[in-house]
């Protein structure tokens, strides 16, 4: 990951100082990021100062690279979350209904949905929606982030349309998830069991083919999430919301290797730490894992 | 009222599979009076578990049609409501399913499985039903049942789930209890104790019993009649002495061919099983047109077996219940 970085070409020290520059400014600055140094020796410098919470200093704005994520979280954590809500709110009831009445009409409508859904490109909906609702209908900003704290209502009007577009998008791959997991909780035996004794329809619905559908959703949302809190880079452009994605992007673009390492870094921690929940979740739900 | 407590007649089921239309069970007709066990034997496919299943609307809607009458207590499980469907399964009729390592849900607790069931039909108390459901894997056998309760099914062996399953099936003291191989997972002392529980309760409640197995052994032990099925019909049915000491259909005979004398106790446990007969059923989306055992038969007595299917008529004329065979090579039975 380190390594990629540095393949990439182009030279930062250069990007950041602009077109017009001495040797003298640029050796300077060169040696005070350490680029001078053996690759190897950079490596291991920087690796030992991230684990005591040092990613160093930007390139591009002198901050430091902790305080520009710091900075950038709370968007990418409000539209990661926002999504993933959407996305069960779609899936679930869809993905359900699809299951329930397999080769119906219902199903194949929400089967086109859900194709549609993953293979309409996201910057396209973005665009769609924009033009729909912030233009002709005049009923929402078109993009910018305002933090919860400061206005409610203006911070739900910015996310809606992103949270949309993503949400989609995740709902999709999971409403698939949700259809092909209660038709094979449907079909186990053990829901004949329930039915034989009989218990009401419902009941048998949620305990017997719900309950145990839900151990693969678990596993898919969590993968959906890690995905989006990794920044959804393409719709963070559209709708200029200010997350991850887009400081990951500008940082590539400006080879500023602090910021990008200490996003991939957070990239990988998020990773992680979602996996870690997804397999707590697990033993939480499904006694067989338990010991 | 007849006074049975069910009445199966000419049951049929058509299941729909990729390879077309399958009449997995072709006019089945019997019944099961208070207090009496039917057993149902025949080879694997030949439509036990399946004739069962439509009896409680157990199979699943879009794939299999099912016609005729079943009345159970003077009412059609056939056409009846859903919401009747609902209530009579458990107290009207429990079962036992064949495969006791998927039958129970393995996200919930034995207990739970148990308590949903009795609750669903009474008002009863969480702690009653917890209560009974205990006793009820106590009557069964399994050891310490106020921890069984708590358990997963995972942490259970197979022996103690087929167990559960039959706990369940008896939960609500059904008037017809179908065990379809309800003892196959247990060792000789267990299947005794639970064929001693389903006496008790048949001498009780009058509770009459459909019993699929393949174990002669069992249907010595505790039927009271005997069904063969083969090809999804009743080729043979009568009393346990007639069918297993004077089989009239070819079939019949074949599966008994190896049957060790019952008189002599079981050696290890070993319980005799049905014979194995050379060559393999019909399939059923591709039935004979004749007899349906013509195919494999070693007799083939009549002209009439390979074009024309015998009825299931009455042979002999001994007293007591009927004995009768779906064969046209009735003069070879003794
Ligand atoms: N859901 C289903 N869809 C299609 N065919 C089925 C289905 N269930 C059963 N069958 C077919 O119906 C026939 C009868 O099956 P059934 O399970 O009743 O046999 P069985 O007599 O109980 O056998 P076993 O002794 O093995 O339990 C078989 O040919 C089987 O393949
Ligand atoms: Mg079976």
């Amino acid at each position: 990951m380190f390594a990629l970085v540095h393949l990439v070409p182009g030279d930062p020290v250069r990007l950041a100082l602009g077109t017009r520059f001495s040797q003298e400014s640029y050796d300077a600055l060169r040696e005070r990021s350490g680029l001078d140094q053996p690759l190897l020796e950079q490596f291991f410098g920087w690796a030992g100062r991230a684990l005591s919470g040092d990613l160093g200093v930007s390139f591009r704005s002198g901050e430091t690279v902790t305080s520009q994520i710091a900075e950038r979280l709370p968007a990418t954590l409000t539209l990661a979350l926002a999504s993933i809500l959407v996305a069960l709110v779609i899936a679930i009831p869809l993905g359900t209904i699809s299951a329930l009445r397999p080769r119906s009409i219902i199903d194949r409508i929400a089967t086109v949905i859900s194709q549609f859904g993953i293979s309409v490109p996201d910057f396209w909906m973005g665009i769609v929606l924009i033009l729909v609702f912030a233009g002709t209908l005049g009923w929402l900003p078109s993009g910018g982030y305002v933090p919860i704290s400061e206005d409610p209502g203006a911070w739900l009007q910015r996310l809606l349309m992103p949270a949309l577009v993503t949400g989609v998008v995740s709902g999709s791959v999971i409403t698939r998830f949700v259809r092909s997991s209660v038709l094979e909780a449907l079909g186990s035996d053990h829901v004949r069991t329930a039915q034989a004794k009989g218990l009401p329809t419902r009941q048998v619905f949620t305990w017997h083919v719900l309950r145990n559908a839900l151990l693969p959703l678990v596993t898919v949302t969590g993968v959906q999430l890690a995905y989006l809190l990794s920044g959804v880079v393409v719709v963070e452009i559209v709708f200029s919301w200010p997350g991850l994605g887009q400081l990951a992007l500008q940082a590539v673009q400006a080879r500023d290797y602090p910021v990008l390492q200490g996003a991939i870094l957070l990239f990988a921690l998020v990773f992680l730490v979602i996996n870690l929940v997804v397999d707590l979740l697990y033993t939480a739900i499904d006694p067989r894992i338990r010991r | 009222m007849s006074g049975q407590v069910l009445e199966v007649e000419d049951l049929r089921v058509r299941l729909r599979t990729p390879r077309g239309p399958a009449d997995v069970v072709n006019g089945l007709s019997y019944t099961v009076g208070p207090g009496e066990t039917v057993a149902v034997v025949g080879e694997s496919g030949s439509g036990k578990s399946v004739s069962v299943l439509a009896l409680l609307g157990l199979l699943p809607a879009r794939v299999a049609t099912v016609t005729g009458r079943a009345v159970l207590q003077g009412e059609d499980l056939l056409t009846m409501k859903p919401e009747r469907l609902r209530q009579v399964r458990g107290p009207g009729a429990g079962m036992v399913f064949q495969d006791p390592m998927t039958s129970l849900n393995p996200v919930l607790t034995v207990g739970r499985q148990l308590v949903e069931g009795i609750r669903a039909h009474g008002d009863v108390s969480k702690a009653a039903a917890r209560r009974r459901a205990a006793d009820l894997l106590g009557e069964v056998g399994l050891p310490d049942p106020e921890r069984a309760l708590d358990r997963y099914p995972h942490e259970l062996s197979g022996g103690m789930r087929q167990r559960v399953v039959i706990a369940i099936a008896l939960s609500n003291s059904p008037a017809l209890l179908i065990a379809d191989e309800a003892t196959t997972a247990l060792d000789v002392t267990v299947q005794a104790q639970i064929i001693d529980l389903i006496e008790g309760l048949q001498a009780d409640r009058g509770t009459g019993v459909i019993w699929i197995t393949h174990d002669l052994g069992v249907v010595a032990g505790i039927a009271d009649r005997v069904l063969v099925m083969y090809g999804g019909r009743c080729v043979e049915d009568g009393t346990v002495d007639d069918v297993l000491e004077r089989p009239a259909h070819p079939y019949t005979r074949g599966l008994l061919g190896a049957l060790p004398d019952l008189a002599q106790p079981a050696v290890d446990g070993v319980v005799p099983d049905l014979a194995t007969v050379p060559g393999t059923p019909p399939a059923p989306t591709d039935l004979p047109e004749g007899c349906v055992f013509w195919p494999r038969c070693p007799v083939r007595g009549d002209a009439r077996c390979e074009h024309e299917q015998p009825p299931l008529v009455q042979i002999g004329s001994g007293p007591g219940l009927p004995h009768r065979a779906a064969t046209w090579c009735t003069e070879e039975a003794p």
